[in-house]
């Protein structure tokens, strides 16, 4: 095999499955799922708890427990600042653990249990910034510092000296940030950074994350269950169901016009702020998320879509249809389901 | 149906179900080798909830809100003031005292995976309160009525066998409302009740406690800081910050017409599904002030855009400006975004 092509873009996923083997045997968390990213891009990755969202980042940045434990499957071809083209799936550990936090960097829910408890904020940020730049310590730390006013810490001399138990729930989730870019990524993986933060921070947060994409042209894979803030941060979207991409495309498209009737459902389940006279009762979808262990035959919403027909949608495997202008719909129905959304 | 059957509806009375006065909840920590120090978790909180009423309090975490929701319930002890629970001050009460009243205030948690006991059975779980209510109460009549209760949150008799873990978390959320709506209460304090599930979950349990509410003709405080959410179930809306009260009024008045630049802020910092509506939002600055040393004056005053030296002299009183509106901000002038 060749140099593979990937265009412009900094992470191409060619047909990634991940299977994590268990006493019952192998259990598919996610199925053939394949995307792009272009620098300055954010491509958002949605989904419920389990439809595998968290796990395809996981597998990109190869964080999911070693072979045998997990078996990954296709391609994470990675474009390098220096332009070589590496598929992330294939490469040593070694050469692995120099990309992460380096060219490639992530960042979690929970800032409190991804930061040190017991090592001050500035060694941490230090440290990163040590294990893949040959710099000294009192080097690093200057860049420490730099990093934190530049996540708009004030005062950031200072905060060096703070330990992670010192700082609010945003404050720590900016030092997650700025440890992350300590090495100017390519590419940000950023999952549910805000989900653990007040409304008020969140927006401070999304609007970090906006100017620093502005000022360094990285992409961001941002990991969401909130569609307010996919609609907020996202120029393109990418929805999961039960391990399976089941629409993606450009964020403007998709949110106004879903064309999976599970998107359609999402989108309807989010209360808007609005006031009304009494209580309207809320749109639901009903049932839940399929177990990843036993999925329904056919397509894997069909239990729950209200336009799901007996004996094409239990039976058949939707595949992922192009539409239109490079939106992707799995449902073997999504014209006709778009025809009968259209009507009044 | 059967669970309201059994307990028989309280002879209605005149008056707010719920009546808070001046309440404080102030928690100490320290003072062994090291200083005393006071977090004053709520502060001069006076509100009243109506009989049938659901009452909103949003706020950022740390602004107090479950602290006022537990003090309401007598979890805690009270630090000051009054909290008056259908005309009788439960304020003092001693843990005996309240053990009656307890059978008509219950509370729902945020997180069903902590608020269940991993080694009760469902059965067990949601039988619990009809058993310490009703000492004598027989195997078959607890079985009876965790039966029904569990149909009612849409579950099956059947579930009463198994354990927590079996559950997915909307599942262990609608056992978490058996349990609270076994002994049909009149009043229940709903802390996060669905914070903490996925969005075609919350729906449906937002719509299952709001069919219970109406069935059991049920007062609510319903605390949360997703504002959509109030917004859909709440008439009024109490907002909190750093321990008080802020701004208070019906749920209509209060989206349409905010009178506290917090209410504002708060609303604007809401993401909204729908990318053709990206707009300017208010970031506030920085983050909440630590509780244990809170800005003088107005406590708001660090991160209001609005701020004038006045509001650092003295506590604005949460003051009545008509319709039952009432806010704490000494600036009249302000025209402030509404929600919607």
């Amino acid at each position: 095999m060749g140099a593979p092509e990937i265009a412009t873009a900094v992470l191409d996923v060619r047909n990634l499955s991940v299977a994590f083997a268990t006493h019952t045997g192998p259990v598919a968390a996610v199925h053939d799922v394949s995307f792009t990213v272009a620098p300055g891009e954010t491509l958002a990755l949605v989904g419920e708890s389990g439809s595998g969202k968290s796990v395809t980042s996981l597998a990109v940045m190869r964080l999911t427990p070693p072979a045998p434990r997990t078996r990954l499957d296709g391609q994470a071809l990675f474009r390098s600042r220096d332009g070589t083209v590496r598929d992330l799936l294939a490469v040593p550990e070694r050469a692995m653990r120099a990309l992460r936090g380096n060219e490639i960097a992530m960042i979690f829910q929970e800032p409190m249990t991804s930061l040190n408890p017991v090592q001050r904020v500035g060694d941490q940020i230090a440290e990163a910034v040590m294990t893949h730049r040959p710099v000294g310590r009192r080097e690093a730390l200057d860049r420490a510092e730099h990093l934190l006013a530049r996540v708009g810490i004030s005062d950031a001399r200072r905060r060096l000296a703070a330990f992670p138990h010192h700082l609010s729930g945003g404050m720590r989730q900016r030092v997650m940030i700025a440890m992350a870019l300590a090495c100017d990524p390519a590419l940000l993986i950023a999952d549910e950074p805000t989900t653990a933060l007040d409304v008020t921070v969140q927006a401070q947060i999304l609007e970090l994350l906006q100017d620093l994409q502005r000022e360094t042209g990285m992409a961001i894979v941002f990991i969401t269950h909130n569609l307010g803030v996919v609609a907020e941060i996202a120029d393109r979207v990418m929805v999961m169901y039960a391990g399976r991409i089941v629409e993606q495309g450009e964020v403007g498209p998709v949110m106004r016009a879903p064309l999976m009737p599970y998107t359609q459902g999402l989108l309807r389940a989010v209360p808007t702020l609005t006031v009304s006279d009494g209580f309207v009762p809320l749109t639901s979808i009903p049932g839940t998320v399929p177990s990843p262990t036993a999925l329904p035959p056919g397509c894997a919403f069909e239990p729950r879509c209200p336009y799901a027909l007996p004996g094409l949608c239990d039976a058949t495997t939707p595949p992922l249809d192009d539409a239109f202008d490079g939106q992707q719909v799995r449902c073997l129905r999504w014209d006709a389901v778009a025809a009968l959304e259209a009507r009044p | 149906m059967s669970i309201m059957a059994l307990t028989p509806p309280p002879i209605p009375r005149d008056g707010p179900l719920l009546r808070v006065d001046r309440l404080r909840q102030w928690f100490s920590s320290g003072g062994f080798m090291s200083p005393r120090l006071t977090v004053r978790a709520v502060e001069d909180v006076t509100f009243e909830i109506g009989r049938g009423e659901i009452l909103g309090l949003v706020g950022e975490s740390g602004s107090g809100k479950s602290t006022l929701g537990r003090a309401v319930l007598r979890v805690t002890d009270l630090t000051d003031g009054r909290v008056v629970f259908d005309g009788q001050d439960v304020s003092t009460l001693s843990k005996r005292q309240l053990r009656p009243l307890r059978a008509r205030m219950q509370m729902i948690f945020q997180d069903p995976f902590a608020s269940l006991n991993p080694r009760m059975t469902v059965g067990q779980i949601v039988g619990a309160p009809l058993r310490i209510q009703n000492p004598g109460i027989s195997r078959s009549e607890v079985e009876a009525r965790v039966g029904d209760a569990l149909r009612t949150v849409g579950l099956a008799d059947s579930h009463a066998e198994r354990y927590p873990h079996e559950f997915s978390g909307g599942q262990r959320q609608r056992i978490g409302i058996a349990r609270a709506f076994v002994l049909a209460p009149d009043f229940l304090v709903a802390d996060e009740p669905v914070s903490a599930l996925d969005v075609s979950i919350q729906a449906q349990v937002v719509n299952l406690l709001m069919e219970i509410k109406r069935k059991l003709d049920l007062t609510i405080l319903f605390i949360s800081h997703d504002l959509a959410v109030v917004g859909h179930v709440c008439d009024r809306v109490a907002v909190m910050y750093l321990g008080r009260i802020v701004e208070i009024a019906d749920t209509r008045t209060l989206f349409r017409n905010p009178r506290h630049p917090y209410t504002e802020a708060l609303f604007s910092a809401v993401p909204v599904a729908d990318p053709s509506r990206r707009r300017q939002r208010i970031l506030l600055k920085g983050d909440l002030p630590s509780p244990l040393a809170p800005p003088s004056g107005c406590a708001f005053r660090t991160r209001c855009r609005y701020a004038i030296p006045a509001c650092a002299e003295a506590v604005p009183p949460l003051a009545h400006i008509g319709g039952g509106h009432q806010k704490a901000c000494i600036r009249d002038d302000l025209a402030l975004q509404p929600a919607c």
